[in-house]
């Protein structure tokens, strides 16, 4: 082992300062909007510069939050969006990504032709947007799932992950007379396992932020998913509906920390599933990354 | 005598040839007809959802009206691609939609770059990890949580406005000043994206070969002088195919972080072409106008993204095709 010389040690020093600099300024936003949500709003009005802790203590905001309607409703939306779009963005992505990843297939490489044609034509916002209106999808909740069921960057990190599976395998299976269908329920996606975590990983997050189709296909304010509800809070600034049954003192201040308690709700399910899933998703980065 | 003998083989050949294809193809589908079934709902997705609005982009060549439909609509020609170069948006949506990409070319593109390669210095794995565990973070959370939390810190009695008044800065709405939002974008984005963008060249600085470094330090190289032969040029490729893709999304800033972030006020130099085709097409309904803004707004950056990848070829022997 050769000794550090003092150049290195500095550098060392250095880059180790650098990187926990980093972390404060990724962190600190996260811990401020949680200090600040759980702080009492009344003190939290008066309180100038950073926080390091709650100031003072109080859950009115998440009350306030829990108790509106509207982000009971976009809650409720969320999870439906999530689980009924993830699972149908789960089935197709793997059919799709079963079947370019058989050998000796005819049409394999036309059909593969036609996919990745649409990841650099696109028709664009307008042409979508007629479409998915005059396919009558609108103001319904699945203008929210079938535009978007497939994501051919998906699509080819899911075919790579099944065309590692070893050709042995379904052809035994093959042989003891087993369906192509039998041979993807059983076989391929049993052995892809980490791949189909990332998959539902990403499929759920893009889900869960998802804001922007709500906004354009969405009328019915009863359909609307937790973000757009969201985006009403905390950028159009209504948090006036909320705060109707306060007195006209206490208006402002608890208007700022349901904004803090509304970012809390929205965020902390993502926070708390992200250690758990986090060796999966660069897992499925790398995949993506790597080959092809 | 042969050359009409050879004719009458060659096409003899080519009618067996025919034949062979059409056999071939009919025992693929006989053979393969579960597969082909099971494909059925994704070709049908890819034909609706992506090629549909492939067809409907003809009415950026027609005046759409709803009623006569796609196909009923009649012809205008390049019409609206005439109003749009003349309008007085043209410009000002170029500029913006140039100097924000721009803007992120210079400061967003090398910061992943930077990132991975200090990370990959770092003499402790676990630290190394738990840097990556939370700068990887901000990745997942939505962009309206994002934005609601700059509009928040920047208000004028906001957290960033507390601050710098302690230093006798005076306090300043920046998110209604033009001059600010390229800086608060692009900052942001980073703060977003960095350790998410650092894993592809992470992975790249993985699949260096680590005999290249025993060898290295055998003839006395130190760490910079490694990072500088070995390391720079295993992750050149990849830094290279990203660059030809950034260039190609050049003329496509996502609309959805500005649509959040931008308003009236700052419309002067946030107003890019994917927030003008959500504004003037879906909320004010000219569809067509909007429909030809973004197919040239499309060609344009395909053929950017062409341009670079062939003079990629050129220069480095790396490239996408």
């Amino acid at each position: 082992m050769i000794k550090p010389t003092l150049g290195e040690k500095t550098f060392d020093a250095l880059n180790v300062t650098a990187m926990i600099v980093l972390c404060f300024l990724t962190l600190y936003p996260f811990l401020f909007v949680a200090f600040s949500s759980l702080s009492d709003p009344g003190l939290l009005a008066q309180h100038r510069g950073l926080l390091w802790k709650p100031y003072g203590f109080s859950l009115n905001a998440y009350k306030a939050v829990f108790a509106n309607p509207n982000i009971l409703s976009g809650y409720r939306n969320t999870l439906f969006y999530v689980v009924v779009g993830t699972f149908f963005n789960l089935i197709m992505t793997a059919l799709g990504a079963y079947f370019l990843s058989r050998r000796n297939v005819f049409f394999k490489n036309a059909i593969m032709f036609m996919i990745v044609v649409t990841m650099f034509f696109q028709g664009g916002l307008i042409p979508t947007y007629l479409l998915v209106s005059n396919l009558g999808l609108t103001d319904t909740p699945w203008a929210m799932i079938i535009p978007g069921a497939i994501n051919t960057w998906n699509l080819i990190i899911m075919r790579t992950s099944f065309q590692a599976v070893p050709v042995s395998l379904e052809e035994s299976a093959k042989i003891d007379g087993a369906s192509e269908w039998t041979v993807m329920w059983r076989i391929i996606l049993p052995l892809s396992i980490p791949v189909m975590a990332v998959m539902v990983l990403f499929y759920a997050v893009g889900h869960w932020n998802a804001w922007f189709n709500a906004m354009i296909y969405l009328r019915d304010r009863e359909l609307y998913p937790l973000q757009l509800i969201l985006r009403e809070i905390l950028i159009t600034n209504s948090t006036d509906n909320m705060t109707t049954d306060a007195s006209g003192v206490d208006k402002m201040p608890i208007g700022e920390a349901i904004k803090y308690a509304t970012i809390m709700v929205a965020t902390i399910p993502i926070l708390v599933l992200y250690p758990f899933l986090q060796k999966y998703f660069v897992k499925g980065v790398m995949i993506g990354a790597l080959k092809e | 005598m042969d050359t009409v003998k050879t004719a009458a083989g060659a096409a003899r050949k080519r009618a067996r040839s025919e034949m062979s294809i059409w056999l071939t193809i009919g025992r693929d589908l006989r053979r393969n007809k579960l597969l082909y079934l099971m494909v059925l709902p994704v070709i049908a997705y890819y034909v609706i959802f992506d090629y549909g609005p492939m067809y409907g982009l003809q009415i950026a060549f027609k005046d759409y009206s709803p009623g006569d439909g796609i196909w009923g609509s009649p012809w205008v020609g390049f019409d609206h691609f005439v109003e749009f170069f003349n309008s007085y948006y043209f410009w000002r949506l170029i500029r913006n939609t140039l100097l924000i990409n721009v803007y992120e070319l210079i400061f967003g593109f090398p910061a992943p770059i930077v990132l991975a390669l200090l990370l990959n210095e770092l003499r402790r794995q676990y630290f190394k990890r738990i840097v990556q565990t939370i700068t990887y973070l901000p990745h997942f959370i939505s962009v309206v949580v994002v934005v609601g939390m700059l509009v928040d810190f920047l208000a004028r009695d906001g957290i960033v406005n507390q601050l710098l008044s302690s230093f006798g800065i005076a306090s300043k709405s920046y998110l209604s000043e033009p001059e600010w939002f390229r800086f608060i974008y692009v900052s942001s984005g980073i703060w977003q994206q960095v350790g998410w963008s650092s894993i592809i060249y992470l992975a790249a600085l993985s699949n260096i070969d680590p005999t290249l470094y025993e060898a290295a330090k055998v003839d006395g190289a130190g760490r910079w002088k490694q990072m500088l032969h070995i390391t720079i040029p295993g992750i050149m490729p990849t830094v290279i195919i990203l660059l030809i893709l950034k260039m190609g999304s050049m003329m496509s800033v996502g609309s959805e972080k500005i649509l959040l972030m931008y308003n009236p006020l700052t419309y002067d130099t946030a107003d890019v072409i994917s927030t003008f085709v959500y504004r003037k097409g879906i909320l004010e309904a000219n569809y067509s106008y909007t429909a030809a803004v973004g197919l040239f707004n499309a060609v344009i950056a395909f053929t950017l993204l062409v341009l670079s990848n062939s003079i990629s070829k050129r220069v480095s022997e790396t490239k996408l095709w």
